[in-house]
């Protein structure tokens, strides 16, 4: 192992601290008892307590919630089938235009998206809330969810599931049994990507956001757009806090599942 | 083709079809459509139980009219030229922090590795705005950089960091970084040390070695960071809505501006469209890169 050189140690050191530096005096000033952010008044945990008492964040993270789980589930269900037609279908009519779609709103600009999905919602005379932020963002992270999956199935060996067929399992219980099990870490971490994509969308949800529905993103824009408040401060060391810890568990539970494959693996092989 | 196969292709295609396709055919006939002060703002609309003749009025109704007027209007060609200048000069910031950022993590000590890549990666998976809102507190007039800079003595009145075109560059290096780090990373781990000491054994001296092989290497890293930070950067809407002035020009903003606040849809959608036709030729340069790069690495 070579020693690492000066210039990679202040690289990273360099690297790290202006990644983190902004979100860890955020955090700080979170606890601060003053209203002006920028001076130290205290230690004081009033602004989380007064961001308990405000009801339209707690409406508006309700709202987050529930359309970043029901749209991810969605998104989970339909890009995984994608995934399935990418690799596995084989050639068909259209499949050019499939996987072009499948890629396309990876690069869209987020404005262009939004603005095409609330012309679209217009045409068809639908009313816009929940449901229409559900359709915008389920359809945007399928396509992330297909990438994910079918990445994983790309490195899967097809010769499992034949012999499951073979051994005279229908290809459903083929694919509950085999398949399913093989894929479910990147089908899992696909949800939670289309969980975070939607809980961090701002630009698809205020186009397609209606009156009676506004989600967290729109609320902090709208509050960030006045200046910087304790307020906001307090509500995102929140929102990092659980997204740390997330990360943290994800990562530890993918390790361990994946050491435990291996396991399995050198048994299977003894 | 048995009946799960059809529905398996069936659902996901028809779902994108109806809520990604068709959306774009929609902003591209509004482009070609007139403002109107009415619900929805612009005519003609298609009414179907209008039959073949309501077809008729509504194709002759159709003009490029708006595209004249895009290409006229100096601020809509200012905004274009100006979020190429941004997304350009922000990408090259960000592969100058980006590519020592990376060479470092891939010459970490091994067991070092994952816990720094966790570390790149965790900021990608916390909100966006969020953290524009914390760099907010530290490039602002009465931030912690000014703060700091004053009580060191090194400045006496506050820098002008905020609202200005050098926030929006901060902005974007801050929020793009990972996806910088990530493939140059990706690409330099897999450099094999052998073949730099190889160059200094046939004469080559450490900087030249360190040109010819280890950049070289890293080219396809490199380029798709560089795409996966330009792209995204070009259409960008809340970097120069929130850290840029009344002076910055983005198209993403303009686009945003036209529709919410002037609701000239018609006018919106044309801007849509010509940002996507700019857009086209990176993502297909983007798209071959990868692919050149997959068949390398059969």
């Amino acid at each position: 192992m070579r020693k690492p050189s000066w210039f990679n140690v202040v690289s990273l050191t360099l690297g790290f601290a202006f990644l983190y530096i902004p979100m860890i005096i955020l955090v700080i000033y979170s606890f601060n008892e003053s209203k002006l952010v920028a001076v130290w008044g205290g230690f004081s945990t009033k602004w989380y307590g007064e961001l308990m008492q405000n009801e339209a964040f707690l409406d508006a993270a309700w709202v987050t919630l529930k359309v970043g789980v029901i749209s991810s589930t969605i998104a989970t269900v339909l890009g995984t089938m994608a995934a399935f037609v990418l690799v596995r279908a084989g050639r068909f009519r259209g499949r050019t235009l499939f996987s072009g779609m499948i890629y396309a709103p990876l690069v869209m600009p987020e404005v262009i998206t939004g603005l095409s999905l609330l012309l679209l919602f217009i045409a068809v005379g639908m009313d816009r809330g929940v449901a229409t932020i559900v359709l915008a963002h389920a359809t945007f992270s399928m396509c992330y969810v297909s990438v994910v999956v079918s990445s994983r199935m790309a490195s899967f060996d097809e010769s499992l599931e034949e012999a499951a067929l073979d051994l005279g399992c229908t290809p459903w219980d083929a694919f509950k049994s085999v398949t399913l099990p093989i894929i479910a870490p990147a089908v899992a971490s696909g949800w939670l990507l289309a969980f975070t994509l939607s809980l961090d969308d701002l630009v698809i949800a205020s186009f397609t956001a209606g009156p009676s529905a506004t989600t967290l993103p729109i609320k902090i824009y709208s509050s960030v757009r006045l200046g910087v408040s304790p307020e906001i401060n307090a509500l995102s060391t929140l929102i990092i806090g659980l997204v740390t810890i997330g990360v943290l568990v994800a990562s530890i539970t993918s390790k361990r599942a994946i050491q435990k494959q291996k396991r399995d693996e050198l048994l299977a092989v003894h | 083709m048995n009946i799960a196969r059809r529905l398996l292709i069936t659902v996901p295609y028809a779902w994108l079809v109806a809520l990604f396709l068709v959306p774009f055919l929609i902003v591209f006939k509004i482009s070609l459509s007139d403002y109107a002060i009415s619900i929805p703002p612009y005519t003609p609309t298609l009414e179907l139980e209008e039959g073949w003749p309501g077809f008729r009025a509504f194709w002759a109704g159709l003009d490029f009219e708006n595209f004249v007027f895009l290409s006229e209007d100096s601020l809509y060609i200012k905004a274009y030229w100006s979020s190429l200048k941004i997304a350009v000069l922000a990408t090259f910031f960000t592969l100058l922090i980006g590519f020592p950022f990376a060479y470092a993590i891939a010459n970490a000590p091994q067991e070092w590795r994952p816990s720094l890549l966790l570390l790149i990666i965790l900021p990608f998976w916390t909100s966006f705005l969020i953290r524009i809102y914390a760099l907010i507190g530290i490039i602002s007039n009465e931030g912690f950089l000014n703060q700091f800079l004053m009580w060191t003595g090194i400045i006496s009145d506050p820098l002008v960091i905020m609202n200005t075109n050098t926030a929006v560059y901060i902005g974007i290096v801050y929020t793009y970084l990972p996806f910088m780090v990530l493939p140059i990373y990706a690409t330099l781990e897999k450099l094999d040390g052998s073949l730099l000491e190889a160059a200094q054994d046939l004469g080559c001296t450490r900087t030249s070695a360190f040109w010819s092989v280890t950049i070289h290497l890293a080219k396809p890293g490199i380029i798709a960071g560089c795409f996966l930070v330009f792209i995204p950067a070009l259409g960008e809407f809340v970097i120069p809505s929130l850290l840029g002035g009344s002076r910055t020009l983005m198209i993403g903003k303009v686009l945003w501006e036209e529709f919410f606040s002037n609701r000239d849809w018609p006018l919106a959608s044309a801007v849509a469209v010509i940002l996507l036709l700019v857009l086209i030729i990176p993502i297909i340069l983007f798209q071959r890169n990868e692919q050149k790069h997959r068949e390398q690495n059969k």
